[in-house]
């Protein structure tokens, strides 16, 4: 092969070595050389989406269920600017893409060219990094490094910017050389925390492992070795919505997932433990409630590969930057030749403290009346569900926490949702996203209407690519999430959270091609889903459930972790004071 | 919204009014920043102060070497220990940042800044101000029969202490750098 050829080539060349199989975009004038040499080969599938916010979630979606970096491509102006969302969504969720946008030639940049935008000003901040290239022999380069940044340390989103005047001109292709980059963030933790916290694991009398989506993007050995961390100490564990599938909801030390609307055992283990092990997660708002009274009595111990999380809003005592997957290998190491001591008495009396808690059974429901209740209808699709192989991902609001309370997730990369940014439309070009990786599973989105209506279009990509996709829509015909805080906070009114002339899901799947269901009875609700489950192709499934469902639990903002709020709870003025300032 | 009291100045909708405190005491902190001299790169490091609320004092920035193509800037700025320590591992993170050094604490260091100003006036204040620039170690580097420009390093404080002498002489113009700091004794950054 000849080092030599066109910049539009490098990109295509660039994005085989890196090993990219996929590629989801949108072309337009400023990436027409890119697209002509995507059409001359047959190494990597093009995904045609319909709105380039649905390219750069299709990515997240490939990525997050795969392990590997997923891949955007669109066009200058208006094609950089509706990834936006997507790319600060990737930011906040530490989901590494690479996005590749088409730039108006070098010479016309800064005049106001026809679809110009100043799109790595832009970008800047909601990327890890980016780069506008101005010269074609530095593209290959730069496209290696981008690979190179996406994925290592904390991942993340990237942008490259070329110009087409770059695309058109030939240079030098670089093959990727590892090592080849200043950036190389540090794996290893300091030996001597590791020590540090292998000792307080000796003497815990109630400690706790809040483990949270470094899990998850450290891979699939972090997983493991999680799970082995927690077979051998016997302490209970908790995870983040971005950390579900660590450790598998089936295993006897599960707690649920914690925080704002997790289970009742699992913020009552955070806030009364004594060594709290913070493995990949970042102390977010919806954990901590306010911080002086979260978790006040414990030492805590932060496994983190980026330092800036660290200390950035709990104080911790032992702080350890590293990966997940080398600090608990060490920490296991240390621990296990330390001689494997837990305070083993001490503990078992911690579980029954824990044992208590989980009577409370805060996720208990009915399924009473003529309606079918959301949370009904998420147990019924994890029973109907649970035995495929099975990838989840969430739009937005009430059905998202339903979703990551009453499903269960036995491994990592199987649980797709917007947790930092919370993006409505997110949920459904992911789901597509995931198919395209995983092309024989099958791939539920949870939606509500309202998020669903935000994304729709990329019904048509599902369709096109022969991708069974199943948008499964809580239809509340509220922006449920929205009504809720308004029913807690604003004395129920209900100020536009009204989703109003909807559309009829079943003909609208239809007139795009796919199949409708609409379900409305409790009594058809396991037919229709089984029916969902047997169609060879997407589905709209319309699920029309209770319209004023809260969901609880729930921590009210501004309250500690040992006042939540159960079903059935008295809702008026339950957030008052400064906590409602807080979102 | 009068019932939710809410103090005025505390009404920051973000997160990061839930910081606790855990020290008040806010410090002057100055910082070498490294970095790799590509373009964008101080956007980056002024959205970074800009985006998550931090203060910049001053900031001064320079190609210190032309073939590894690095950047050094200065930057002084001031919060709480919590605060510093999460300015320098947010540096720390940004892709074309090489090292972040808080010379405030690796130990003493010297800060010298560089001003001109521009001060005009005739008769006693004309020598007046003549006068003080010399006791300021000033210079003179333009004059014409009205008017003088001295040029003075120093460290921000004597700068300042300058310029309110010249004030009442006349003072027309200032022009600062920012400050430019290197920790004292002969051990060097990596
Ligand atoms: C409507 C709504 C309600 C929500 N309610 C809840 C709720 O009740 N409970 C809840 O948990 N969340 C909830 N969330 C999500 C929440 O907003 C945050 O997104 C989430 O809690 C953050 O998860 P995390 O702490 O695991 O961090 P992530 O955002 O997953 O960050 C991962 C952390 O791990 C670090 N890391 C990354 N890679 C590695 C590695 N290889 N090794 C070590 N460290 C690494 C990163 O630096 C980062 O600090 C809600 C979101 C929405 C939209
Ligand atoms: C793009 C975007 N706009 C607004 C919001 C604020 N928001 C959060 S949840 C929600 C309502 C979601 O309604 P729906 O999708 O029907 O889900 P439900 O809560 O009813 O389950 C809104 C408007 C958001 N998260 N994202």
């Amino acid at each position: 092969m000849s080092n030599s050829m066109t910049g539009a080539k490098m990109v295509v060349q660039a994005l085989i070595d890196q090993g990219v199989d996929t590629v989801f975009g949108y072309p337009g004038g400023a990436v027409l050389p890119i697209y002509d040499e995507i059409f001359q080969q047959n190494h990597i599938q093009h995904v045609l989406v319909r709105h380039e916010q649905g390219a750069v979630h299709a990515a997240e979606g490939y990525a997050r269920s795969t392990g590997k970096p997923g891949v955007a491509l669109v066009t200058s102006g208006p094609g950089a600017t509706n990834a936006v969302t997507g790319l600060t969504d990737a930011l906040m969720d530490s989901i590494p893409i690479i996005v590749l946008t088409g730039q108006v030639p070098t010479f016309m940049i800064g005049s106001d060219a026809f679809q110009e935008a100043d799109t790595v000003g832009i970008t800047r901040p909601c990327t890890k990094h980016n780069w506008l290239v101005k010269d074609t022999d530095a593209l290959s380069k730069t496209l290696h490094e981008a690979f190179h940044v996406a994925m290592s340390g904390r991942p993340g989103p990237v942008l490259v910017d070329i110009p087409k005047d770059v695309q058109f001109a030939t240079g030098t292709y670089q093959p990727a050389k590892p090592q080849a980059s200043h950036y190389q963030p540090q794996v290893k933790g300091d030996i001597e925390s590791i020590t540090e916290l292998a000792k307080a694991i000796e003497t815990a009398k109630r400690p706790i492992f809040y483990t949270g989506g470094g899990v998850i993007n450290s891979g699939p050995q972090a997983s493991q070795l999680l799970r082995e961390l927690v077979a051998a100490t016997g302490f209970p564990v908790t995870s983040t919505l971005m950390g579900l599938g660590a450790y598998p909801a089936s295993g006897e030390a599960w707690l649920g997932m914690l925080g704002m609307h997790g289970l009742y055992e699992a913020n009552m283990s955070m806030h009364d433990c004594d060594l709290m092990i913070n493995i990949g997660a970042r102390f977010d708002d919806r954990i901590t409630g306010t911080v002086e009274h979260f978790s006040p009595n414990s030492k805590k111990a932060h496994i983190d590969i980026d330092a800036s999380s660290i200390n950035k809003v709990i104080r911790v005592d032992i702080p350890i930057v590293g990966d997940v997957a080398h600090v608990l290998e060490d920490l296991l190491k240390v621990w296990k030749s330390r001689g494997r001591k837990t305070d083993a008495e001490g503990v078992a009396k911690w579980w029954k403290q824990i044992n208590e808690w989980r009577a409370v059974d805060c996720l208990a429901f009915k399924q009473t009346g003529p309606n079918i209740r959301p949370q009904h209808a998420m147990a019924r699709l994890e029973a109907l569900t649970k035995g495929h192989d099975r990838y989840i991902c969430t739009e937005v609001g009430q059905h998202q926490m339903w979703a990551a309370q009453y499903l269960g997730f036995e491994d990592p990369n199987r649980w797709m949702t917007s947790g930092g940014l919370g993006t409505m439309g997110y949920g459904h070009p992911a789901s597509i996203g995931v198919q395209m990786a995983h092309r024989d599973a099958l791939v539920i989105n949870v939606a509500g209407e309202a998020s669903w209506l935000m994304n729709m279009q990329e019904l048509g990509t599902a369709i096109q690519y022969r991708l069974p996709v199943k948008q499964f829509i809580l239809n509340n015909e509220r922006l449920g999430m929205v009504r809720q805080w308004q029913e807690l906070l604003h004395g129920e009114r209900y100020s536009q959270s009204w989703s109003e002339a909807l559309p009829d899901f079943v003909k609208l799947a239809e007139a795009f091609g796919a199949k409708g269901i609409q379900c409305s009875d409790p009594a058809d609700l396991d037919d229709a889903i089984m029916e969902m489950i047997n169609h060879d192709g997407p589905v709209v499934f319309d699920c029309l459930v209770e319209k004023h469902e809260n969901c609880f639990p729930m921590i009210p903002s501004g309250k500690p972790h040992n006042e939540m709020l159960l079903a059935n709870a008295k809702t008026q003025g339950a957030i008052t004071g400064t906590g409602a300032v807080l979102v | 919204m009068s019932a939710l009291n809410i103090k005025k100045g505390s009404t920051s909708h973000s997160a990061y009014n839930l910081r606790p405190n855990y020290s008040d005491t806010e410090e002057r902190h100055t910082l070498a920043v490294i970095v790799e001299n590509e373009p964008g790169v101080l956007a980056r490091v002024i959205g970074l102060f800009s985006g998550r609320g931090y203060n910049i004092e001053s900031l001064t920035v320079a190609e210190i070497d032309h073939e590894g193509h690095r950047s050094r800037i200065t930057i002084v700025t001031s919060g709480t220990p919590q605060v510093i320590a999460q300015i320098t591992a947010q540096l720390g993170r940004i892709v074309s940042v090489h090292n972040v050094y808080d010379l405030t604490v690796e130990g003493a260091s010297v800060e010298r800044e560089l001003a001109l100003f521009k001060v005009s006036g005739k008769g006693n204040d004309r020598i007046e101000a003549i006068r003080l620039a010399d006791i300021f170690r000033a210079n003179v580097v333009d004059s014409t029969l009205e008017s003088f420009i001295f040029e003075i390093t120093g460290t921000p404080e004597k700068i300042d202490a300058f310029a309110d002498l010249m004030r009442p002489l006349g003072l027309e113009e200032v022009a600062r750098t920012g400050v430019a700091a290197l920790s004292r004794g002969a051990h060097a950054l990596p």
